[in-house]
């Protein structure tokens, strides 16, 4: 099945309005951006910036050419996610009263994901996978009641070779 | 701590070889208008800071070398921010120094704040807000750097009045002038490719070689280039025709057997028809623009595609080239000449001779035509511009407006000679002929600078005529007065049933000659045929003032031919005239 979405991996200098510029580009084309992750590489002078598109709202070549004038602006790689490895981290709270709290506990261990804490009535979850599986997460754990959810937004790196 | 910003923002421009600024000084850039005091540096006072912008765009047009304009923050940096989009429209190189209010006071509505940044971020190649003084020097290297290579474009540089302000221990700093290489590795996300790809151009020129019915598209990346020797060398060699779009004019001189003229929706006949007709389009340094391309489904339909510019962006962005190269425009025509002789000589290519008579036919059968004015009756404005054309030196510069004018100035003008031409093509600014010319006039003394304008563009700039009276810069402007904001009362006319909505002007008010005459000028009005040679002799020969001459022109007469919108080039109307002369 052909993605549904573009992941594009953005190498850009670690400095202000970076990340305005770079917005500036798909805004000024009417594309939604679906998610964004940005954060300072090994090497603190770059950044890079995880931007999630919508295939079929955003024809990629002309934007892809367009973020490669902007200065600041280093390397840009297309992620087929079929060749790459996408990660990203969900933090939920959900309602947990006594007689459910098993269930819960249960779940989240069937997922790998952690408790990060613990309340009277609620417990706080975090799981870091691929993002089908945090959709999946958040499915199962809907008819229990949540309370708060953020998503970081995708992050990405090719899949190493092997042959 | 051996110098200030304000001092150091002023040897940086020295030292980037900067002749001349245009600006107006304001609160916040008022610690850089002290140094200027002592500069080299000449410092053009406008009446509105859209004025500097586009003096600083017609001399970059005139001499090849970066405009620069410098304004105060806020309604300063507002006012400029046409001519930015002006120039990045038409890939002229500039850079625009702002004023910005002191750093501890940015994004608190401070007097005369607003994001400068924010605003142009659009309509800059790059733009920076400077925070640190010792930071002034690489700020000022990498504008000029940014703005002259690669696809040339404007670049601003906000500078907060603290760090430039000596009472303020922000602006203290060490000297230092950063190398070439410390621009370049200052900027590891910029660096233009120059060099076009080797297979490509051999692809390229096999493409040359083989064709029957080419044209060579030059667009304004000729002239940005500096290609035009090389670009005629290419004609030369191959007998190719030559289209030279609106902003190509001179690229290629309209004197030679095979330059066909401006193509487009006001192009001429037998230049839109051969890039119509044509089975390989050589497109060097042009962008396919709907102004040029007409409806795109119906564009050039059965041509192949060369596309040779500096910009990847362009390659593939409206029409999918056979054969895309990156690279500047005359290393790269000079590598396809090569590879051209490397194929052997003349009997190595397509004898192209049936389509050269093919072309040579319609030139004859559809020359530009207009009908000359009956006694008593306003002047034609093609007459007007035959005169001024035959009248004038040779080489001189012509600005011009946006509209009417502008076409029949691109029509009827004779452009032998490369930057002779400084217009707004892109963004189609009104207002942008008089302070354009007189940045032309300033970037190249020597040259007579005619402006020809329309009479609703002279009425949005035409204050800059003070600047030039009281800074001596002899501009000569030609108003074209037909009294109607001409262009849109053609589409009124054509398009909207002759209902004419909100375009008229009057020819009486103002009273350009005495507008003219207060704001130092030397004016004429000039209203039946037999004055306009003698009013143009006149102007021609006045070299200490400028001159405005108001030509009063028939409103009735349109732009021919004409592409009309949606249509596609071969529904081009060559106008009443030639209608029906067996097509
Ligand atoms: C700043 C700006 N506003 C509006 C337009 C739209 N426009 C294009 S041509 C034109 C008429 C120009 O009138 P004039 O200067 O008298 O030239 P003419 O067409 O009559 O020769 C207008 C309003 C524009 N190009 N630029
Ligand atoms: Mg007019």
């Amino acid at each position: 099945m052909p993605p549904k979405y573009h992941v594009l991996s953005v190498l850009v200098e670690n400095r202000a309005g970076v990340l305005a510029r770079v917005s500036a580009l798909f805004a000024r084309r009417g594309y939604n951006i679906y998610s964004l992750a940005v954060a300072p590489t090994d090497d603190e002078r770059f950044s890079r910036i995880t931007v999630v598109v919508d295939v079929e709202q955003a024809p990629l070549e002309q934007v892809v050419k367009q973020l490669n004038k902007l200065i600041h602006v280093i390397k840009i790689s297309e992620l087929d996610p079929r060749d790459s490895v996408e990660r990203e981290l969900m933090l939920v709270t959900v309602k947990a009263p006594a007689e459910v709290r098993g269930q819960i506990i249960e779940l989240i261990g069937v997922f790998d994901g952690r408790i990060i804490d613990v309340g009277h009535d609620e417990l706080a979850l975090s799981l870091d996978e691929h993002p089908e599986r945090l959709d999946d997460l958040e499915d199962l754990l809907r008819p229990f009641g949540i309370i708060d959810l953020q998503r970081t937004g995708r992050v990405a790196l090719p899949k190493l070779e092997r042959s | 701590m051996n110098t200030n910003g304000g001092q150091a923002l002023i040897k940086s421009l020295e030292l980037e070889g900067v002749e001349v600024i245009f600006g107006l000084p304001g609160g916040a850039i008022l610690p850089v208008y002290d140094p200027i005091l002592d500069s080299p540096i000449r410092h053009v006072l406008v009446r509105h800071e859209q004025g500097a912008g586009h003096m600083a765009e017609g001399f970059a047009h005139a001499t090849g070398r970066p405009g620069v304009a410098m304004v105060t923050s806020g309604p300063g940096a507002t006012n400029i921010v046409t001519p930015l989009a002006d120039a990045y429209m038409d890939s002229i190189p500039m850079v625009v120094i702002t004023g910005q209010v002191p750093l501890p006071s940015i994004g608190t509505d401070a007097f005369q704040e607003c994001d400068t940044v924010g605003i142009t971020r659009g309509v800059t190649k790059h733009n920076e807000l400077v925070t640190r003084a010792e930071d002034i020097p690489m700020a000022i290297r990498q504008a000029f750097h940014i703005a002259t290579t690669g696809r040339p474009g404007p670049v601003l540089v906000d500078i907060p009045k603290d760090i430039v302000d000596p009472m303020n221990p922000a602006s203290a700093m060490n000297w230092h002038w950063p190398t070439d290489a410390d621009v370049s590795s200052s900027m590891p996300g910029y660096k233009p490719t120059t060099k076009g790809h080797p297979k490509k151009i051999k692809e390229a020129a096999v493409l040359i070689a083989t064709a029957r019915q080419p044209v060579i598209y030059a667009g304004g990346g000729i002239l940005k280039a500096r290609a035009a020797e090389a670009l005629r060398e290419l004609a030369e060699l191959t007998g190719i025709p030559v289209v030279t779009t609106l902003m190509a004019r001179g690229a290629f001189p309209d004197d030679h057997e095979l330059c066909l003229g401006m193509p487009g929706m006001h192009g001429n006949y037998t230049a839109v028809t051969a890039m119509q007709q044509a089975d390989l389009l050589i497109a060097l340094g042009s962008r396919f623009d709907d102004r040029v391309t007409g409806k795109l489904d119906g564009f050039a339909p059965g041509a192949k595609i060369i596309h040779v510019d500096i910009d990847p962006a362009e390659l593939g962005k409206v029409r999918r080239p056979d054969v895309p190269i990156v690279g500047d425009c005359r290393l790269v025509i000079e590598e396809i000449i090569k590879a051209l002789n490397a194929l052997g000589g003349q009997q190595s290519r397509m004898d192209i001779t049936p389509w050269r008579q093919q072309v040579s036919g319609w030139q004859e059968q559809y020359p530009l035509v207009y009908e000359q004015s009956q006694d008593g009756d306003l002047l034609k404005p093609q007459y007007v511009l035959e005169q001024l054309r035959d009248r004038s030196p040779a080489d001189t510069i012509v600005a011009s407006g946006v509209g009417q004018h502008q076409m029949w100035t691109s029509q009827y003008w004779k452009f032998n000679y490369p930057y002779t031409w400084v217009n707004s093509g892109g963004l189609g600014t009104m207002g942008f002929s008089v302070p354009a010319a007189i940045g032309a006039k300033v970037g190249r003394p020597d040259r007579t600078v005619w402006a020809v304008d329309g009479d609703g563009c002279f009425q949005m700039t035409a204050q800059e005529l003070v600047t030039a009276a009281t800074e001596r810069i002899p501009v000569k402007i030609a108003i074209l007065n037909n009294a109607y904001l001409g262009m849109v009362r053609q589409w009124q006319e054509m398009f909207y049933e002759e209902r004419y909505s909100e375009v008229y002007l009057s020819p009486d008010l103002p009273d350009y000659v005495k507008w003219a005459e207060a704001m130092g000028c030397i004016a004429l009005r000039v209203e039946s045929p037999d004055e306009v040679g003698p009013a143009i002799d006149k102007a021609n020969e006045i070299n200490d003032r400028p001159v405005v001459l108001e030509f009063r022109t028939d409103a009735s007469e349109k732009v021919f031919p004409m592409v009309s919108p949606g249509t596609t080039n071969d529904q081009i109307d060559v106008g009443p005239l030639q209608n029906g002369l067996g097509r």
